[in-house]
């Protein structure tokens, strides 16, 4: 079976001042992360590094590209998410280096694989935010 | 580690009482909170009136200030810590340093949950995380279960060594008649049992069960005057571990900084110890736990738990002697207090004959609460028979 995205449920953030700007981001199809003047990504997004609390942070666009770092088939969803079960949970290294929570999408249970290549894609359709979600890189594994 | 300095230990937990049923639909939780502190206290041979100090967590119904009218008691020491299932070894922590400080001299912990009967909790509303984790349907066995995935990848882990877990806590577990499920299984009855968030089956999950349970921790004079064997509190370290803005490390537990710690604060190294009660969730949460208390190499908990190592009386490390929350309990879920009691059972060698350790004199106790694979509170105590 394909896990498409159809199934899966549409999270409605909270977004805040300091959020705003990536869900904004993400509704105008660009994955944006919090980038420490020091000179590296992190993640959440917030106000402040908790490395380097006296640098700047400004939201700065990043390639989309990632590799799996664990993923697992859910099967029994809780909530919202009970329907659109199995899905798939994962944690996904961007390539600028910061691992985040996702889901994998338009894939193969058999295509599932730590390291595989994922690029992100884009979740709703109201303009003030959308889901970042992952899929496989076009020829990585088809 | 000798008994002489076991007995010079700042704090004892001198009582100890675990609800023995597992569904509970009649009877609320600041009931469950009561009947579980008076069973406490009647343990150590005390009354509701000789307690000063009142530790409890997030499952306290209507808030601490509830609880502790419902009890009536009279404080002149209180803590609230929450960090999930490991609040209560947490506590333990906290009730002795306010006996070593003379805040007080009497502390009941007490908790209390029924997810089987009572009110669903949902994620706490407020996280900042919710936006980057509950919108993809993190569920709990689905966080555990990137941290299995991860740790066969990296370390070849199997699902047989996984569900060997399970199968030592079920051969405990057949001896507890309080046990949720007493039945004995198989590797091959854990492997086949659903998939519940691949690779974790079913089996290799914790039972859900209503109840409760309540320790009591006093000061060497008040222990002395009791003349009841108790658990002399040796060591503790907790902290709380988490995804580090983006370096989440998923084959890693907060244990690696408290079972250290705690184990160097006593004196001991791990080979020490006669007996552990280590939070299990899930089959993976032992796995990873085992490795970062220092019990094996990083990566080994796979390997290590084969051939029976978790088994007692004669493994090379019985954990979970009741069944643990694998088989057993995990009230509220929340397991960090039937892990203590446990641990005093058997320090008290009063564990059921099948499954005590033989001279059982150093125990070990970790809490994990929360969600390992985001963020977790992490406990260790290192206790001694005096």
């Amino acid at each position: 079976m394909t896990f498409d995205t159809d199934r899966l449920p549409l999270v409605v953030p909270d977004i805040d001042d300091v959020t705003a700007p990536y869900w904004a981001g993400a509704a105008r199809g660009e994955l944006l992360v919090p980038w420490c003047a020091a000179g590296h990504h992190f993640w959440i997004p917030r106000s402040f590094c908790p490395d380097h609390p006296e640098a700047a942070v400004t939201p700065a666009q990043v390639s989309g590209l990632a590799v799996i770092y664990s993923f697992t088939v859910i099967h029994n969803g809780e909530g919202q998410f009970a329907p659109a079960a199995p899905y798939v949970l994962a944690y996904v290294e961007l390539d600028e280096g910061p691992r985040v929570m996702t889901n994998i999408v338009d894939c193969e249970e058999r295509e599932l694989r730590i390291g595989l290549p994922v690029e992100v894609v884009f979740h709703g359709d109201d303009g003030s935010w959308a889901i970042p979600r992952f899929r496989p890189q076009d020829g990585s594994s088809r | 580690m000798r008994r002489g300095r076991i007995a010079q230990a700042e704090a004892f937990i001198v009582g100890a009482y675990e609800h023995p049923a597992r569904k509970l639909p009649g009877t609320s939780l600041a009931e469950i909170h009561a009947q579980v502190g008076l069973g406490a206290l009647a343990d150590a041979g005390l009354t509701l009136a000789d307690v000063d100090g009142y530790l409890g967590s997030g499952d306290a119904p209507g808030g601490l200030p509830a609880v502790v009218d419902y009890l009536g008691l009279e404080l002149s020491y209180l803590d609230s810590t929450d960090i999930g299932g490991s609040s209560y070894v947490d506590l333990v922590n906290k009730a002795t340093a306010a006996i070593s400080r003379g805040e007080c001299s009497v502390a009941l912990i007490t908790m209390a949950g029924r997810p089987l009967t009572g009110k669903r909790r949902g994620p706490a509303p407020d996280s900042p995380f919710l936006g980057y984790e509950s919108a993809y349907g993190h569920s709990i066995a689905g966080s555990y279960a990137l941290l299995a995935q991860r740790h066969m990848f990296e370390h070849g882990t199997t699902p047989e060594q996984l569900a060997e877990v399970k199968v030592a806590a079920s051969a405990h577990a057949q001896h507890n008649p309080h046990a949720r499920l007493p039945r004995v299984v198989t590797v091959e009855d854990v492997l086949g049992s659903p998939m519940i968030a691949s690779p974790l089956h079913r089996l290799d999950c914790c039972v859900i069960t209503d109840g409760g349970g309540a320790v009591v921790v006093v000061s060497p004079d008040v222990w002395r005057g009791l003349g009841r064997r108790g658990a002399g509190i040796l060591a503790a370290a907790s902290t709380i571990d988490h995804t580090r803005a983006g370096r989440v490390d998923l084959t890693k537990t907060g244990a690696r900084r408290t079972g250290p710690r705690a184990l160097a604060q006593a004196g001991i190294v791990a080979e020490d110890i006669d007996y552990a009660s280590i939070y299990d969730s899930f089959t993976i949460t032992v796995i990873q736990t085992l490795e970062d208390l220092e019990f094996c190499a990083p990566g080994q908990g796979g390997r290590f738990v084969e051939e029976g190592a978790l088994r007692a009386p004669h493994g090379r490390l019985p954990i979970n002697t009741d069944g643990g929350s694998l088989c057993n309990n995990h009230p509220g879920n929340r397991g960090g207090m039937p892990r203590l009691i446990e641990a005093v059972r058997q320090l008290r060698h009063e564990a059921h004959p099948a499954v005590q350790v033989p001279d059982c004199e150093l125990a070990l106790v970790h809490g994990t609460g929360g969600h390992l694979g985001t963020r977790t509170g992490a406990a260790t105590l290192v206790l001694g028979r005096p």
